[in-house]
């Protein structure tokens, strides 16, 4: 059902609330509004769009133009105004290379952004949010979780992880780097397979 | 065909990403100057990718303190749904258990068995000590405080029976120092800081390093907060609040090591009632209009009159001494 475009069609809310921001503001109106959405962006733009390599970097594209926006009027719904970025998009760039992926860009209107149900209970998603949070570390490889978790949940210095892990501080930046990495992309995308693959 | 091509980015957003995440580990692992923050202003300076990617993974990070939560309530049997408590914080009081505890796979694991090499150490009302361990780290006992202590090769365990205790501790990684009081231990991750054990909650103040606190309490919630400098963990039975300090009321609030207690905005009731955990003649605040007023001022610990003539000359208070208490009244 997740998979039909046809399904969960809304009109989209792409009033502006002609209120500014400031940068701190954004970053607030980020986490909040949009960060929340990722799960079925990423969805979206695997379904929409066929070079799975590009997926990241699409992604990272709609944030910049959502905030660019955003900080000079913020949008009504974040939802709507984040997939209209994300049809603009991946319409300007069919245009602009003449490609023609999958059937459903030819008309960018029928790019469904799905249920909403993921987001329609904030409530239920705080609840939710443990499990998340634990279900992504538990994907983390053993030696990035061990030096997530003394360093997030221990709440040890880099120095100490490394004595207690028995190596040397360079390998323990290495493990948090790559673990909160990973991290990020798996909470963010809980319930998507693998998380980020090439 | 790769659209970070077509979108004319030198790097790519999983590039970006990773950077994003090396800066936000070493900002919150290793040595951080104020060189190393001028760079990260700097990257973030350079393009709005980068600062999204680094909200992105911040966001991400910071929530996951949520973690320490799970991680208790593995040690736990089982946890309640948290009751919020709505109790105002006026008192500047902190009553902590703190309990320092060992890091790793099995959680505190204390050995019931009665210890030969545990000390205690107690002070009287208005009485003050310093105790020293064998590795260098400093107790400070406050007014009416008893304290236990007890060290082996694996850890240093204090418990705090009653009072309040300033804790410059020796670091030690490898062998925990932690300090428990009513229901809660605080573990020392590199620190100083003060425990308040106070009859409604524990009040934990962290002055340096980094601290643990967590509920040892079955029932409570699982709660664990790691405190940072100027924070102060209130905890009830029912809930753990943060709340920031500025430095100034910090350094007050320690006072009593030097005799003195400091009072920013305090009523008269509350600046009474610190006043009588340090002295046996007991301040009586008996009308309610009085205990609203607002107090601010230092006074030397045990001179209750001084107290007495501050509040008769410049609140315009009645005082009036009965047998073992002074009474002010308006």
């Amino acid at each position: 059902m997740a998979e039909n475009l046809d399904s969960g069609r809304e009109e989209a809310d792409l009033r502006l609330t002609g209120a500014a921001m400031t940068a701190a503001e954004l970053e607030d109106w980020f986490v909040r509004e949009v960060l929340p959405l990722e799960t079925m962006l990423i969805r979206f733009l695997r379904r929409n769009w066929r070079d799975r390599s590009d997926i990241e970097d699409l992604r990272q594209e709609i944030y910049v133009r959502v905030c660019e926006a955003a900080e000079v009027d913020v949008p009504k719904s974040a939802k709507s105004f984040v997939f209209a970025t994300a049809r603009n998009l991946l319409t300007d760039l069919i245009r602009r290379e003449n490609v023609v992926p999958i059937e459903a860009i030819a008309d960018p209107d029928s790019i469904s952004t799905e249920g909403d149900a993921p987001l329609q209970d904030r409530a239920l998603i705080a609840k939710d949010d443990l499990r998340r949070l634990q279900n992504a570390l538990s994907k983390l490889p053993p030696r990035h979780r061990e030096a997530v978790i003394l360093g997030r949940i221990e709440g040890l210095s880099g120095r100490e992880i490394a004595v207690r892990m028995g190596i040397a501080e360079g390998t323990v930046s290495q493990h948090l780097k790559l673990g909160m990495h990973a991290l990020t992309d798996l909470y963010l995308r809980d319930a998507i397979d693998a998380g980020r693959r090439s | 065909m790769t659209s970070s091509r077509q979108l004319g980015q030198k790097q790519s957003a999983t590039e970006i990403d990773l950077c994003a995440a090396d800066w936000l580990q070493r900002q919150s692992f290793w040595a951080w100057g104020a060189e190393d923050q001028a760079a990260l202003e700097a990257w973030l300076a350079e393009a709005r990718a980068h600062r999204i990617a680094y909200w992105r993974q911040k966001a991400v990070w910071e929530n996951a303190q949520r973690l320490t939560a799970l991680c208790t309530s593995m040690s736990r049997p089982e946890h309640r749904g948290s009751a919020k408590n709505s109790r105002p914080l006026l008192l500047r009081i902190a009553a902590a258990a703190i309990v320092a505890s060992a890091v790793g796979a099995s959680y505190y694991q204390f050995s019931g068995a009665g210890s030969g090499n545990e000390k205690t150490f107690t002070t009287l009302v208005g009485g003050r000590e310093t105790v020293t361990l064998a590795d260098g780290s400093q107790i400070e006992l406050n007014t009416n405080t008893v304290l236990r202590v007890r060290a082996d090769k694996a850890m240093r365990l204090v418990t705090l029976e009653q009072g309040e205790a300033f804790f410059d501790i020796k670091h030690n990684a490898t062998r925990p120092f932690v300090v428990t009081a009513a229901g809660h231990r605080v573990t020392d991750l590199g620190t100083k800081f003060a425990v308040k054990d106070a009859p409604d909650r524990l009040e934990v103040t962290l002055f340096q390093g980094k601290a643990r606190l967590e509920s040892t309490d079955k029932l409570s919630p699982p709660n664990t907060t790691i405190l940072s400098p100027g924070e102060v963990a209130i905890a009830t039975p029912q809930s753990v609040t943060v709340i920031k300090k500025p430095q100034k009321e910090l350094a007050d609030q320690l006072g009593w090591r030097r005799g003195m207690l400091t009072f920013y905005r305090a009523t008269l009731a509350d600046a009474a009632h610190e006043f009588n955990r340090y002295n046996t003649r007991k301040i009586v605040v008996v009308d309610n209009a009085a205990e609203a007023e607002l107090i601010d001022g230092t006074f030397p610990v045990n001179n209750v009159d001084l107290f007495a003539r501050f509040a008769h000359a410049v609140l315009g208070a009645h005082v009036e001494n009965k047998s073992n208490d002074i009474v002010i009244s308006y």
